[in-house]
């Protein structure tokens, strides 16, 4: 792909938005400001930024508890994510979701799920209301090595098909699910063949390049927008931390030299830096103002952040249901 | 003991972790038949299962995919077919994605096939609440289960109950779900370890960790912890508090909450449930039914509010019960008479 200027630009911004970020919410556990453990997407923001930029702020997306980089990608203000994170009334959510449960309607984020698998067909279902709404929108849907074992992927793969309706099934395969090596537990060595049984077309895909993400998803946007159904990308990445940030997992399962390699070789926002300067796309200088520019922005969101107040204790018995007239 | 160095004394405890990983110890030494089962089981991500590869081997612990329902029906076929599984779900939360199977397999084919089918099968899970999880961990869903007839459900309120009640569970030929309330994994949970290997606590038979003739405070899980520490409150006012700790809510050990009830003529019931249907709904409408010549006042449920749980940490606390609530309403029934 001949690859321009602006969007090889914004792929940059969008991964080092997800690094900055998570970078700082680690300095934020560790200064026993967050409140619970943080499931990190530092190793793969290529896949996640690549897929999201093949999609506009109107398409819906769905994801799970490895949540913060989908919302970010997709174009979500990092303040109040921030603020969410530190369960403050100006977060996302109001303080209610946190950290693995990031949703930002505005973005058409409809919501990521703890429960590993659940929120997959939530996206089929907002592919189906695009499909009679006749609107044009598509819907993204991430999900894990892990989740595809679940049996609510296969149930909404099949749906998505026989219907035809607009919908990306994302995997991200970062090589684990918590202790267990992708293609231990998992029948396939590559997810995106289970694609062929459900009659949709299924790609495995570089997950540490944003450009062969970008154009896997892009295809598969067109097939949907163009009312030709749902297809399955997989990305093959890597989880760079451990399972949760602040997890300590007793019997080590993975080398460390295992995990060396991949930040050292395989790091996404290190090889494409490189590919934009030997391409000639960026020069240092842009490059630096680049991340100079989303340090100011994810240092905004932790001041933003630290800044919210608390919600108030009644706002854990509002929201339940819909009322009329009541604001949200 | 009293004199004992803290440290040697809670050495001499059992924790909620270490009375797991006894209990299925013991249980797979003594039977070949129990096979353990769970999702991150080898890397020990829990904590209760160390060394059990090393122990049993690959046929016996066995790590789960992503796949709850297929886990939960394949552990109740493996039990019909001559197998003993331990299927630890980790946390209860995950169980709702294998629903159908808890309710139409696991529960329902013995009855269904007139008795032919054995199900000797138990499902561990943590409830994991109160540690800023937000509502798609955090459920106590084990009144759920008790709407549904044919599965026997233990909550234990501490190390030693727990370790007895699961040797049970695993040698019972029924299916057992072993809620762990997560609340109790820490030092608070402990309690004196129990001398032999073969310490079995039966199913439906309550304890009274506390005897008192004013008030019976029921405690269910954590909901024992929030009795416990109000009555040593409540003694201090000069109310004596009897605590009762059902152990198992299937079967629910009737007789001895009648029998604290006819003592005290009130009841306040701690259930860390969800209020509506909650396991203390069950229990005050038995006390209408079957002890209302006894009661003095009101019977009162604490217990969570109907509502999920949000995600910060200055909102979640209060939707639980807790000491100060159970106190306030243990003053309710007391000044009713008044
Ligand atoms: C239904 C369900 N089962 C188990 C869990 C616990 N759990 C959370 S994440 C996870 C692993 C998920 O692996 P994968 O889908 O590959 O996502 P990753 O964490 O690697 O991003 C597990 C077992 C859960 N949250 N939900
Ligand atoms: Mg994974």
């Amino acid at each position: 792909m001949n690859l321009e200027r602006d969007l090889a630009l914004e792929m940059l911004r969008r991964m080092l938005r997800i690094r900055l970020f998570e970078e700082a919410t680690i300095e934020l556990f560790h200064a026993g400001e967050l409140p619970a453990m943080v499931h990190l997407s530092i190793g793969q923001e290529a896949a996640i930024a690549g897929a999201c930029l093949a999609t506009t702020a109107d398409d819906y997306m769905t994801g799970n508890h490895r949540s913060h980089g989908h919302p970010i990608a997709k174009g979500a203000r990092l303040d109040r994510l921030m603020a969410e994170l530190l369960g403050k009334a100006g977060g996302v959510c109001k303080g209610k979701g946190g950290s693995m449960h990031l949703a930002d309607f505005s973005v058409g984020s409809l919501g990521e799920s703890g429960i590993v698998g659940s929120a997959i067909p939530v996206a089929v279902g907002a592919g189906l209301a695009a499909d009679v709404l006749g609107n044009g929108l598509v819907a993204l849907c991430f999900f894990g090595d892990g989740a595809a074992n679940e049996g609510v992927l296969h149930e909404s793969m099949n749906l998505a098909a026989v219907w035809k309706l607009p919908v990306v099934f994302f995997c991200e395969n970062n090589g684990w699910a918590v202790s267990v090596r992708a293609g231990e537990l998992t029948s396939v060595e590559d997810i995106s063949v289970r694609a062929t049984g459900y009659g949709m077309p299924g790609v495995t895909v570089d997950g540490q390049d944003p450009v062969a993400t970008y154009e896997a998803v892009s295809a598969a946007v067109a097939r949907a927008r163009r009312g030709e159904g749902p297809s399955l990308v997989e990305a093959k990445t890597y989880r760079f931390h451990e399972h949760a940030y602040g997890l300590r997992v007793k019997n080590s399962y993975r080398d460390q030299s295992e995990v060396d390699v991949w930040r050292q070789e395989r790091d996404p926002i290190d090889l494409f830096r490189r590919r934009l300067l030997d391409e000639g796309l960026a020069d240092e200088a842009a490059v630096e103002a680049l991340d100079a520019e989303v340090r100011a922005e994810v240092a905004a969101a932790v001041e933003f952040a630290r800044d919210s107040p608390y919600p108030e204790p009644e706002e854990a018995y509002r929201d339940l249901y819909y009322v009329e007239g009541a604001s949200t | 003991m009293s004199t004992a160095p803290a440290a040697a004394r809670r050495a001499a405890q059992l924790g909620f972790l270490q009375a797991i990983q006894q209990a299925q110890h013991e249980e797979m030494t003594r039977d070949e038949r129990v096979i353990l089962m769970g999702q991150d089981l080898r890397a020990n991500v829990f904590g209760a299962a160390q060394g059990f590869l090393e122990d049993f081997g690959p046929s016996r612990i066995r790590d789960l995919p992503l796949s709850e329902a297929a886990s939960v029906g394949m552990a109740a076929g493996a039990a019909m077919a001559g197998l003993r599984p331990i299927v630890d779900l980790t946390v209860a939360s995950f169980m709702f994605c294998a629903m159908d199977q808890f309710v139409s397999q696991v529960a329902k084919n013995r009855y269904m096939f007139g008795g032919q089918a054995r199900m000797p099968v138990v499902f561990r899970q943590a409830l994991y609440y109160h540690g800023g999880t937000a509502a798609h961990h955090a459920d106590r869903p084990y009144p759920m289960f008790m709407n549904v007839p044919g599965l026997k459900i233990m909550v234990p309120s501490n190390g030693p109950d727990l370790k007895g009640l699961l040797k049970t569970a695993i040698r019972d030929d029924n299916p057992v779900l072993c809620f762990e309330d997560a609340t109790l994994w820490g030092r608070r949970g402990r309690g004196a370890a129990p001398e032999d290997d073969d310490h079995l606590i039966p199913f439906g038979v309550a304890s009274v960790p506390r005897e008192g003739t004013d008030v019976t405070v029921i405690g269910i899980g954590g909901g024992v912890r929030h009795a416990l520490d109000a009555a040593a409150d409540l003694a201090g006012e000069g109310v004596s508090v009897e605590v009762v700790d059902p152990r198992t809510l299937v079967p629910m050990d009737w007789p001895a909450i009648l029998a604290s009830v006819a003592k005290t003529g009130r009841c306040v019931i701690v259930d860390p449930a969800n209020r509506t249907c909650s396991a203390a709904s069950e229990i005050a409408a038995h006390l209408v039914e079957e002890g209302f010549g006894s009661l003095r006042a009101p019977v009162l449920r604490v217990t969570s509010d109907d509502m999920h749980v949000p995600f910060s940490p200055v909102l979640e606390k209060q939707i639980y019960p807790s000491k100060e609530k159970v106190v306030a309403a243990v003053r309710r029934v007391l000044g009713v008479e008044k």
